[in-house]
């Protein structure tokens, strides 16, 4: 097959399972060019259903009849065919049950070549791995995490992946390049005709926003929940009338892994000096202002970076207008405050976002649209101020890496790196300089997750690396006197701490494209040749 | 397996070596939990080790993101624990000292590593304590003495660059037990800035310690008294000996207090306001003014209770002390804090040192403000406020580095 290098000089090929690549150009540029070729491509506007569109629902009068008694009666009424693409959503984490219940039964009625196409996985689907191995998982479109993806770069699954953010996903989906013939939606709560939240139940979850574009496109979408409470069932996150069928479950999952009661802040002292300088970087550029926004993870250091933004908050007397992304008791703890004037929540982290969701009506239950849509006009992420995203690794071009490790297997989904990336004013990555022995900075990343063009800033406990493409954020951080590096020296620092890491070894077989958020290719994952995880040698 | 010896933890950040004597070449077994990335670093510098001791038999490294210094240690520490002999050094290697020990410098935090985690020494320069101290007693299991002091001394000679500009202790084992003499035979000719000597109770055997530590630096070719020391009080004896000991050494700089252990001596509970352990630590005080060294006072254990933390530093000042002991970096901010001069005695000292300087270039000997006679301890409180604030340069009358 053929490759051409896109515009970060990475070789994507000219073609994959018959499918045409449009290789990356920079950001936006880029994004022009397909919103044109979008508005020639995609079908009469409606709503873009398959072959059974006609046929969902009831046909008569009165109420129709969507509930199913049993996994079996539910099986037996979708229509389910070799190669279908089936599409879940990540609400419930790692306690999820619905993901593996469902493929393991649709395995045993013996289907295969299978789609799978979640919001994201977690180490709770490591036992998917046997059903890629024995073929009925084909690949995966959207997001690989743990051994589901280790799977996919040793060459296991028969065909290539792709792996989108969760606008990119939102967008594909939106389109039709990513089809779902069959969205299974597990429900914390639901009523008999399909009306759906995360806010109530055993199984709460928080948002159930992920589901939503797969709930408006899919050919046939189930909505599977562990709390059927009379209709209508408020609020509705998911509409009943985009559902084909309900199907009542003991359970749907784990509550202990679905949402841990808090949110631990990190005793990490790397990371909480990682946490302050990124604060501090923050209040430099003057980012803190009054009616300010910004996104953070749920992760160590963005955590605190939240708690130390919060107090420069605190002692300036200054609010933020918004925090976008994934709710926390910290975030929730901010809007009871008043420092926040309201959450924008796409996943819950914790049981206090759960319960702050559920009761504040502030803290507002957002969608990949409303929160990442790289084709409407703007999202939430568009509105940010300030973005505090993380890294697997980092290169001299900024180039972010969050999906494959040093060791070249993929481990992670993209999440909305991309989408904040591409949509904050300011975009920081902050990254301890090395985990265990592996510096994160380095010559060129394994896998462009995010073009470098996007990183406005790399925060790390030696210092700040800012992208020369923002030499106002430079010239305000040294004159506050900030720590402030070059990405060449900070990753020469930290190298001659570490040493420098062998390369692994890449077979040339392409097992997983990764797209940039408007559908153009950003990089390719390749297969890992003989990914060993021990050496013995003999001595002299 | 039976003769098999190991070092180390299965810890983020640190490997397990493991020997087994045997006949022939040396096999050498690498596994590592962030393979293949540094197999083949880790592989040299075992080999490396290894062929010092002339090794023959089985050496396995099981490792989890270990830095090149700690696979040096632990193997060397497996090695040791088999039996086999420490090779001499062909030479004391030339330790380039970093300015950073200075009998007068700024001790408000003296931040205690546990010498035998292996990840916590590499960032530990990055928080601004003013000491930092590698600890080889209680914070060590007293199986682990060896492969502990082994890795202190790793970090002494190779990686000064870890511990920035902050002055570098190494708390020993008690001068009474079995492991001291061991530890400082390790330690003194990789010229750490100071020894911490826990639980004194005698002066007789700070004296001791000073000759022996005089010799380890002549063999080691170290400037005659460049150590300093920092004797700590921990028990109802050490504290009523704390003046003589303080006095015992022209080594000792600072006078430590340790709460925890005078607790268990006096059968006493800790107390919110501590003052259970009041009458002592004002003794200490005394004593370390009387001998003319800084008093400084014990760590507080409660890692969540800033507040608690705040109002032990500010009794601590109170009574006289200029430093607390800290077990974590986020202890810090509040001990430099409280610690700090407030902005009227910044303001006397600047007016002090300003007269003082005005009467030299006028050639007055006797400087008064308004009416007041500004003598030597005075101007000495004056410079010191200021350094305190951190507004004056710091001396650094310290450690030189090692000529070759």
């Amino acid at each position: 097959m053929g490759f051409t290098a896109n515009s970060l000089g990475r070789d994507i090929p000219g073609s994959i399972d018959g499918r045409k690549l449009r290789p990356y150009a920079p950001a936006f540029p880029s994004c022009d060019v397909v919103q044109a070729e979008a508005a020639g491509a995609v079908p009469a506007p409606g709503p873009p259903r398959g072959q059974g569109a006609t046929l969902r629902g009831s046909a008569g009068r009165g109420a129709p009849v969507k509930l199913a008694t049993s996994w079996d009666e539910l099986l037996d009424r979708v229509r389910l065919r070799d190669g279908m693409t089936i599409s879940f959503h990540h609400h419930l984490r790692d306690g999820d049950a619905v993901i593996n219940e469902a493929i393991t039964r649709i395995a045993a009625r013996g289907y295969k070549d299978l789609v799978l196409a979640p919001t994201a996985l977690f180490p709770v689907h490591d036992r998917l791995v046997p059903l890629i191995e024995s073929g009925v998982i084909a690949r995966v479109e959207g997001s690989m995490n743990g051994a589901v993806g280790a799977a996919c770069t040793r060459g296991a699954m028969r065909g290539v992946s792709i792996l989108r953010s969760h606008g990119g996903r939102c967008r594909a989906v939106e389109t039709g390049e990513l089809h779902i013939d069959l969205a299974i939606i597990a429900a914390p709560t639901a009523d008999s005709f399909g009306n759906a939240n995360g806010l109530y139940g055993k199984s709460a979850c928080g948002p159930l926003g992920y589901a939503l574009p797969d709930s408006l496109h899919a050919d046939e979408v189930v909505i599977i929940t562990d709390n059927l409470v009379p209709y209508p069932c408020a609020p509705q996150s998911i509409s009943g009338g985009r559902v084909d069928h309900v199907l009542a479950v003991d359970s749907i999952g784990d509550p202990s892994k679905i949402a841990s009661g808090s949110t631990r802040l990190t005793r990490s002292p790397t990371q909480l000096l990682v946490a302050e300088l990124a604060a501090a970087f923050a209040e430099a550029v003057g980012i803190i202002h009054e009616g300010f926004s910004f996104q953070a993870g749920a992760g160590g250091i963005s955590l605190a970076t939240v708690t130390r933004l919060a107090a420069r908050m605190r002692s300036k007397g200054i609010h933020a207008s918004f925090a976008h992304g994934g709710g926390t008791g910290i975030l929730a703890g901010l809007l009871e405050e008043g420092l926040l004037g309201s959450i924008i929540d796409l996943q819950s982290f914790d049981l206090e976002a759960v319960r702050s969701c559920r009761e504040n009506p502030r803290h507002l239950e957002s969608d990949p649209f409303s929160s990442y849509g790289p084709h409407g006009l703007g999202s939430a992420a568009s509105m940010l101020d300030l973005a505090i995203l993380g890294a697997t690794e980092i290169d001299l071009d900024f180039n972010v890496n969050v999906n494959t490790h040093s060791d070249g297997r993929l481990l992670h989904g993209i999440g909305g790196h991309q989408d904040a990336a591409a949509g904050a004013s300011c975009c920081i990555v902050t990254v301890p300089g090395f985990r265990k022995r592996i510096p994160i900075i380095g010559e060129k990343v394994i896998t462009v997750s995010c073009p470098g063009e996007l990183v406005d800033a790399v925060v790390t406990e030696r210092g700040i690396a800012i992208n020369p493409r923002r030499g106002d954020l430079l010239a305000l951080a040294k004159k506050a006197g900030l720590p402030v590096t070059g990405i060449g020296d900070l990753m020469r620092e930290i190298q001659a701490i570490t040493g420098i890491p062998e390369q692994p070894r890449f077979g040339d077989r392409v097992v997983a494209l990764v797209e940039w958020r408007d559908g153009s290719v950003l990089d390719v994952v390749r297969e890992v040749e003989s990914p060993t995880g021990s050496d013995t040698t003999e001595g002299p | 397996m039976s003769g098999t010896y190991s070092a180390g933890t299965p810890s983020r950040s640190d490997c397990v070596a493991s020997y087994r004597k045997g006949s022939g070449p040396l096999e050498l077994r690498v596994e590592s939990t962030i393979s293949p990335l540094f197999d083949k670093a880790i592989r040299a510098r075992a080999l490396r080790v290894a062929q010092s001791f002339g090794a023959t038999g089985i050496l396995a490294i099981v490792d989890n993101g270990a830095l090149d210094h700690v696979v040096a240690a632990r193997t060397e520490a497996a090695l040791v624990l088999a039996g086999l002999q420490t090779p001499l050094p062909p030479a004391w290697p030339q330790i380039q000292v970093p300015p950073g020990g200075s009998r007068n410098r700024l001790r408000r935090s003296r931040l205690y590593l546990p010498a035998n985690q292996a990840e916590l020494a590499v960032n530990s320069g990055l928080f601004g304590a003013d000491c930092l101290i590698l600890d080889l007693e209680d914070s060590v299991d007293e199986g682990r003495k060896l492969e502990a002091r082994i890795l202190a001394r790793v970090l002494l000679s190779e990686c000064r660059g870890f511990f920035g500009s902050s002055e570098l202790a190494v708390r020993i084992n008690c001068l009474d037990g079995p492991h001291a003499s061991a530890d400082l035979a390790s330690i003194v000719p990789f010229a750490p800035h100071a020894i911490v000597l826990p639980k004194c109770e005698s002066a007789e055997l700070v004296h001791e310690c000073d000759l022996e530590v005089t010799r380890l630096e002549r063999d080691a070719g170290l400037p005659a008294g460049s150590i300093l020391f920092m004797p700590i009080v921990e028990t109802a004896r050490g504290v009523m000996a704390a003046l003589s000991i303080a006095a015992a050494s022209p080594r000792c700089v600072t006078l430590g207090f340790g709460a925890e252990d005078f607790r268990r001596d006096l059968g006493v509970e800790r107390q919110s306001d501590e003052g259970e352990t009041a009458v002592a630590r004002g003794l200490v005080a005394l004593a370390a003014r009387a001998a003319g060294v800084e008093a400084q006072d014990s760590v507080y254990p409660d890692l969540e209770d800033l507040a608690g933390l705040e109002a032990s530093v500010r009794r601590a000042k109170a009574l006289g002390f200029s430093g607390k002991g800290l077990i974590h970096p986020s202890q810090i901010e509040i001990v430099h804090r409280v610690f700090a001069p407030s902005p009227e005695d910044i303001q006397k000292a600047r007016h002090v040192l300003a007269a003082m300087h005005a009467a030299r270039i006028e050639g007055r000997g006797a400087v008064a403000i308004d009416g007041i006679m500004i003598d030597a301890p005075a101007f000495a409180r004056a410079s010191r406020i200021l350094s305190l604030a951190g507004l004056a340069p710091e001396q650094h009358d310290g450690l030189q580095p090692v000529e070759a």
